[in-house]
This record gives structure tokens, sequence and C-alpha cells, in this order.
């Protein structure tokens, strides 16, 4: 039995220690927000934050998270919406969307490391891959999102619900 | 609890449940719909709510193009509804069947979304409105004509009495449709025509398990699925006693041709599925390779029986009188879609004899098809689930190996529903891949430097053959294989187009834009007749189209916007390419830079593209965008090699993607021009590879012939 603490909530999961998060969250917490892309670490579909960090989970053993605070897409949005979910909405970042959980979860990372990114540190941090092409925008939302969060009391779009 | 047949019973069954995590299953957008029990249904497309709420009905799938919010737009526009009360849900297959193909095309490919049901959903949505408007008359008691529409409600304008769409819709459903409509000009659009916030997004955004993948149901078991590395092989002998005894197997399945684990979790099967020995029997192909392909190819080429695409004149006269002769040969490799989200198909035999299927399909009608006639079911006891696609690009439609596959797993297991998905490296080995190809070109050029011949001999797969073996090709040719050169707007009066089809053993399919090496070839090799005829790419080609040509003045929009034949700041260049396809018309300019080291970056790329009406602006933007990028990463990294029979990659380290550092800025121009309607989906890949490699000719005085260009020294000669 292991315990994790995922999205601020307790679980306990009867599964290898070898097994890697990625389908701990998928296939027995049913938390499917999370991709599986590649397997290998190559795309980051399967991108979460472990204790802040972006971690893709597809290559992380569960047992590596025991004691460490998960947060997955699914425990993102708050009351309101992150702000990075909601410069997604208004710059209509994803295509068919697969990728963009785990591109959404790379981008929040990167904000609370760099409150103001640069172009540079957005290429560097947003190693995702997309196969619709969504780069551009990606890149504008982030821009986007890290004004809408140094403006206090900024209006932000849409709730969670 | 009892879960019943019909897809909204059985929403309302989970929904019943609420949040019961096994039992959660969340329908796009659908379950809203089905939520309330007195909505009505006007027509089959357009469902609304006692408040006001309306559900449109969308038969093709959405795999990011963003048609399921674009023919939404149509709809409403037409039926002259709130937009802010808007929502889709996509049609069902099985009532689509039971209901005599009530709507219409469920193919999503093509770029047909839009250009191909707009004529009906329009009408249908102008028929629910006239419904709508004469049961409030009837109301009334007074004419029709008397009342007018705004946002969903009917207003009596003579006494101001008014009535809302919810108020009305139940007697409107009862009327006889009428039986002609008028459609509304596009210059008096208010909800088509504008950037609408695409319906599927936020959903996305939150991570709502919207895919095939993410299929949840009570009881559920997973399959990992391994196929005969070689194309066409089949199972000889399996040892799974190791496989059989892991934690969560339920069963190690053989089938002919795969084998497929069951078990309680994806990566308990996956494991379990590769501690499995295997012997192959491989068939006649473990030794293809890439030389034998090549070598099928040429001698293809030099096929003195070739069927003709299309013969204007005499071109071996022309030729031979020609005053300068350029000839060159091109090609290009085997191609995967690489989806984002690999196959997927869950299955369920229930016990009352009906099969449920859940899969991310360009084609839910297919789907049902191939799901029925594998299960041996009749259609109307088949229903199946669409799902958002993770990705499509042409892999999720003609073929429907994985619904077969499904079906197949989910049989062996009755009453049990069982969820399939590839691992990436089976999605990257066994797709039906972007045909390899070869082509060579003769041009003849007069002593004013105007084109006066063009041959061109193709050798390339059918794809028809491989989709549609039993449907032979109509004059030995395959359009997808010839076409830019068979439909070549450029007037050149002596062309032959000999066509022959080599299929050789690896399976080929629809990859987003079929056809577009053929893009490559004809447009690079344009350049090349340019550059000997000692003229700008722009002007030669303007030269040989007509005024008016629609091909002219997307070219002419190009060369606008991007300042054709203006000084280039230092260590930039440029390439143009101009193409048709798909309905619409494109032409396209890259800006580039090649280092000293032989690197390429590309800055930027302005695309123009006439597809005559523009239903939402901003995904028109976003597809060019996509198709730019689709088409960079094919140019700089992608290939598909076949080494003993299969293919070689295996992943995104040896298939690779472009990433976002390499993101060019992307212009485009849109130039609608009425009277036809285009695609958006695909057209803007076509001129990618000719107008980077133009580019590169102009920075480096190289011409590349075969992609991808991680192969050739791009360092200056």
């Amino acid at each position: 039995m292991l315990k994790l603490n995922v999205n601020g909530r307790s679980h306990t999961v009867d599964v290898e220690p070898e097994m890697p998060l990625l389908w701990v969250l998928r296939d027995h917490l049913n938390l499917r927000g999370t991709k599986y892309g590649c397997g290998m670490s190559l795309c980051g579909a399967c991108t979460v934050h472990i204790d802040g960090v972006a971690v893709e989970s597809c290559s992380l053993p569960v047992s590596e998270a025991v004691g460490k605070k998960i947060l997955t897409i699914e425990g993102l949005a708050k009351r309101d919406l992150h702000p990075i979910q909601a410069a997604w909405i208004e710059h209509e970042v994803p295509q068919c969307g697969y990728c963009q959980t785990g591109m959404i979860m790379s981008a929040a990372a990167l904000l609370d490391k760099k409150p103001r990114p640069t172009d540079d540190d957005i290429d560097a941090a947003m190693t995702n891959l997309c196969r619709c092409g969504t780069y551009a925008r990606v890149k504008k939302a982030i821009h986007a999102a890290a004004e809408m969060r140094a403006l206090p009391g900024a209006a932000r779009k849409g709730t969670a619900s | 609890m009892t879960i019943t047949l019909s897809r909204r019973d059985f929403m309302k069954a989970s929904a019943a449940i609420g949040g019961g995590l096994a039992l959660e299953f969340w329908f796009p957008v659908a379950a809203k719909a089905a939520g309330g029990v007195s909505s009505t249904e006007v027509n089959a497309w357009v469902v609304i709510h006692p408040d006001d709420r309306v559900v449109i009905r969308i038969a093709r799938s959405e795999m990011g193009q963003g048609s399921y919010t674009a023919l939404a737009q149509l709809v409403a526009e037409e039926l002259d509804c709130d937009w802010a009360k808007v929502s889709a849900e996509f049609a069902s297959p099985n009532e689509h069947i039971r209901r005599k193909r009530i709507w219409g095309s469920m193919s999503t490919g093509g770029s047909m979304g839009i250009r191909g049901s707009q004529d009906y959903v329009r009408k249908a949505g102008a028929s629910a409105r006239e419904m709508l408007v004469a049961a409030a008359a009837a109301q009334w008691q007074v004419p029709a004509n008397e009342c007018s529409v705004d946002k969903g409600v009917i207003t009596h304008v003579l006494s101001g009495r008014k009535l809302r769409y919810g108020q009305v819709a139940g007697a409107a459903a009862k009327l006889t449709p009428p039986s002609d409509v008028k459609l509304r000009d596009s210059k008096d659009w208010k909800i088509a025509g504008k950037s609408m916030h695409r319906l599927d997004i936020p959903d996305k955004v939150l991570g709502k398990p919207v895919f095939g993948v993410d299929v949840a149901l009570p009881g559920m078991l997973h399959a990992s699925i391994a196929q005969c590395p070689v194309f066409g092989g089949k199972v000889k002998s399996l040892d799974a006693r190791i496989a059989e005894k892991m934690r969560g197997v339920k069963k190690v399945l053989r089938e002919e041709n795969f084998i497929a684990v069951i078990a309680d979790s994806w990566w308990r099967a996956d494991q379990a599925l590769n501690k499995i020995v295997v012997e192959w029997d491989v068939g006649a192909h473990g030794n293809a390779s890439n030389e034998t392909i090549a070598a099928m190819f040429r001698e293809g080429l030099a096929d003195p029986k070739l069927p003709q695409a299309r013969k204007l004149g005499d071109t071996d006269a022309a030729l031979a009188s020609a005053a300068k002769v350029v000839e060159a040969e091109y090609q290009s490799p085997y191609l995967n879609h690489a989806t984002m989200e690999p196959q997927t198909c869950t299955a369920w035999f229930k016990p009352d004899g009906f099969l449920e299927v859940w899969t991310s399909t360009q084609n839910g009608e297919a789907s049902l098809a191939v799901a029925a006639e594998t299960a041996g079911l009749p259609q109307e006891k088949v229903e199946v689930h669409k799902m958002m696609l993770g990705g499509g690009f042409g892999r999720r439609g003609g073929s429907q190996d994985f619904v077969r596959q499904g079906v197949t797993i989910a049989k062996s297991m009755p009453g049990v529903p069982v969820k399939l998905m590839w691992s990436r490296q089976e999605d990257m080995q066994h797709g039906f891949y972007r045909p390899a190809s070869m082509v060579r070109m003769k041009g003849g050029l007069d002593a004013q430097g105007k084109l006066v011949a063009l041959h061109t001999r193709i050798a390339c797969p059918s794809i028809l053959a491989v989709l549609m073996p039993e449907a032979p090709l109509k004059d030995g040719i395959d359009f997808s294989a010839v076409r830019s050169f068979n439909d070549a707007p450029y007037e050149i009066p002596n062309q032959q187009v000999d066509y022959a089809r080599r299929n050789g053993h690896v399976p080929v399919g629809f990859w987003r834009a079929p056809g577009q090496q053929n893009a490559f070839y004809r447009e690079c090799f344009i350049d090349e007749l340019a550059s000997a005829a000692g003229k700008d790419p722009l002007d030669f080609r303007l030269a040989m189209l007509r005024a008016g040509d629609k091909n002219r003045l997307v070219l002419e929009a190009v060369a606008k916007a991007a300042a054709w034949g203006s000084p280039m700041p230092p260590g930039l260049h440029r390439g143009l390419a101009s193409i048709d396809g798909f309905g619409s018309y494109t032409a396209m300019v890259v800006e580039l830079s090649v280092s000293a080291k032989g690197v390429a970056k590309v800055h930027r790329v302005i695309v123009a593209i006439d597809s005559g009406y523009v239903v939402n602006p901003d995904t028109c933007r976003a597809q060019a965008e996509s198709n730019v990028v689709y088409g960079l990463s094919a140019v700089f990294q992608q290939e598909n090699n076949v080494r003993n029979g299969r293919i070689v990659e295996s992943n995104f380290h040896n298939f690779r993607l472009m990433p976002l550092p390499d993101m060019p800025k992307v212009e485009t121009v849109l130039v609608p021009t009425g009277g036809f309607w285009g695609g958006h989906g695909e057209p803007a890949i076509l001129g990618i590879a000719p107008a980077v490699c133009n580019a590169i000719f102009a920075a480096t005085g190289k011409r590349i012939r075969s992609l991808p260009l991680k192969h050739h020294d791009l360092r200056k000669a």
C-alpha cells in the first residue's frame, strides 16, 4: 500500500512501486486529465507537479512520489481558473487539446519559478511537444498569464466549475 | 442498477450515480443536453430547452480543426439564436443509421467538414427558425411575416408581444418543416464569420476526460496490443507463461495477426505484453528495405507503358524543340501521422446483445460499420460514441483497424468493457503512412524563357488501393498520387503526367493533405525552371496564370504581404510556393536563414489563403499555424525508414516533432473572395516544403530534391 498526496487529498493505492505515476493517476485514481504520449519522457503530455516542479509522470515510479505533493491538471484551478488556464481560453491555444494539460502544467510551473518569463525562458522551459502546432499561442498565452498575475485583482475570465 | 441501451439513458444513469469514481463518465457537452427530459428536438440538428439553451448536433468529428464550433456557428447563424446559449454534441452514429443517414456525411477528412456540409446545416438552422416563428405566429394568430427574431426571442412587431424559443419549441417540432428556405448572404452574418470562442476549449483546458483514451466504465479492463512488426505477417507461436501469471493480467489473446494482453490497468497489460515471447511468420516481406522500395519506384519510372493522368499537346515534340531542357528527380519518405493520442477503442458486448463502442474516429459511421461487421451484429445493435480526437490528420478515418481490434478483443470477454490503447511504439510502427514516392520531371523552355512543356513521371503507392482494395482505380489513376500535376493551373501548352502505381507492402493512407509530396516536387521544380529561364520565381509563375485565376490572386496577396522583391535584411532569404487544394487557394513565402554551420532556421511564414468564405477567422488562422508546424516537422526531421520489412522509428526520439523554440512567426492573410467554399484543415501545408526548399536555394545555391533536410549539408558550397 502506498500513500499519495494528490491535489491536496490523501489516497492509498495498492500498486507495484515501480508503476509509473501516470498510470496510478489515470487507471487507479481516475484522474485522466494527465495524458500518455510516449512513455519515455519525450513529449511532456504526462506533466504534473511534484512539490511544485514540473515532472513527466510517465517515467516516474510511483514510489518516488510518496511523501510528496502531487498536483495534476484537475487540481490546478482553485476557486477561479489558474491564470494559465484563463489565458489558454482567451487566446484559443488548444487545438486537439491532447498535449495541452501537460503544456499547461509546464507553463504553470514556469510562472511559479519566473513570474515574468522572457521568450528565452519559455523556449527553455517548454519542452512539451504539440502535433497540432499551437506553439505560437502557447508563448503568447504564457506572457498574457504572467501579465494577468502581475495585475492585482485583475479579472479572470471563466470559473473552474 | 441496470444500464440501458441508449446513450441518453446511460448518461442519465451515470448522472444519477453522481461523482462515483469508476462510474463517472463524461460525454463532451452532451451531458448538458441530456439533463432536461423536456428538451425538444426541433429537427435533427437543433435541440431547444425550455430555458432557451440550444444544443446543436455535429456529425463531423473534432480533432482540433475547430469544425465542432464552426458548424454550430453556421446552424446558429440561420437559427438566429443567442450564441451564449449554444452548446454542441456529436450526433449518434446508431441513430444516424436508424434515421436513414439523417445527418449526412460523418466522414471528417479532405478539409470537408465545413465545405461539405455548410449547405444542409445552414438549411437546418433556417428551417428550425421558420418553424419556431410559425409556432409563435400560430399562438398569436398572426401571419408569420409580421414576426421578427433576435437572439432567440420572437417578436410580433405590431403588438410588441414576445415569445422565447424555449417557449415555442414544443409546438414548433410538431409542424411540417418548410420545403425550401432562404439562406443569408454572408455579408449579413452575425455569428458565422466571427471569431467565436471554441466550444470545446474550456473542457480541454481543465483536463476533463474528453478523449477516446479517457473512457472509464464500470469493471472496465485495459488492453495493450502487438502486431507483427513486418506488415502482413502473422503470429506463428507464442509463449505467454510468464505474462499470464503477472499481476492484474486477465487474459492473453492470440489472433491471426496480433497478440493482446487484457489486464486491470493499461500499464500492467503492457508490461505483460513485453514478457511474451512471440515468433512471427513475417511472410514475404521480411527483406523489404528503403533500397528495395527505391528500386521498385525506379522500375516504375522506367516503365514504358504507364497510364496518363494528363495529356495536353505533344510533350515529346515540344521538349525536342525546346531551347532549354531541365530535368530533375525528387523523392519523399514514408511519414507517420503520429497523433499525440495513440489509436484507441473501447468496446463492450452487453448482456442484452448490444455492442457499445467508444473511439476517437474521423468517421463515426465507418467505425459503426466496422464494429458491426467484426461483431457479427446488425448495425442497429451497435452504438459508437464519438470522442474528441487527440489528433487525426487522416489516421483515424479510412482505416478503422483500431476499431476492428478493439471489438475483437472485447468479444473475447463478453459483458466486460475493454479499452484498447496502442503504445507509442505500436502507433509509430503500424501506421497507414504518407506514401513515399519518386518523381522525374522534365521541363522545356523556349528562347524567351517561357515554359512550353512539362513531362512528369510519378512512382507512388496508391492509397485507394490500400483503403478500398475492392474498387479498381479508374483508368489506373489514383487522384491522390497525381494531384497538383494533373490539375496544375499553370498554362503550359504541352503537359504529360504518367503514373506508376507501385505499392509495396507498407500500408499507406491519407496523411494531412494527401498528395502533398507533389506540391513539393512541382513548386520546387517550377523554381528550378524559373532560375534556368533567368526569371524571378514570382514573375515566372504569374506569367503562367490567367488574369482572374484565384491562384494568381493569392500569389499577389502573399507577395504584397511579404514585400516580395524588396531587399531582405542580411542573412535572411525568401522562398515562394503557390498551390491550390482541398477547395482553397494558397500561396506562401518562407523567410529563413542558414548559418555558417549549415543550420537552417525559419523565421517567418506568410500564408495567403482564399477559401471563398471564412466561418471562424481565428480558427482559420490557427489551422494555418498548425499546417506550418506539421509541414516544417516533415521538412526538417521526419522520415519512416524501412529495414527488414519493418519501420525503424519507434518513438519521438527518432521521429521528431518540431519543438516550441523552432516556431516561426506565422502571418495568415485571409482573402475570401466568395462564391465557393474551400477548406482550411489541410491546404496551407501544401506550400511549406517547396517554399522552405526554394528559400534554401536562395540562401545556399543548393537544390533540395529529397526530404528530410537533416540529411543535407546546407553549408554554402
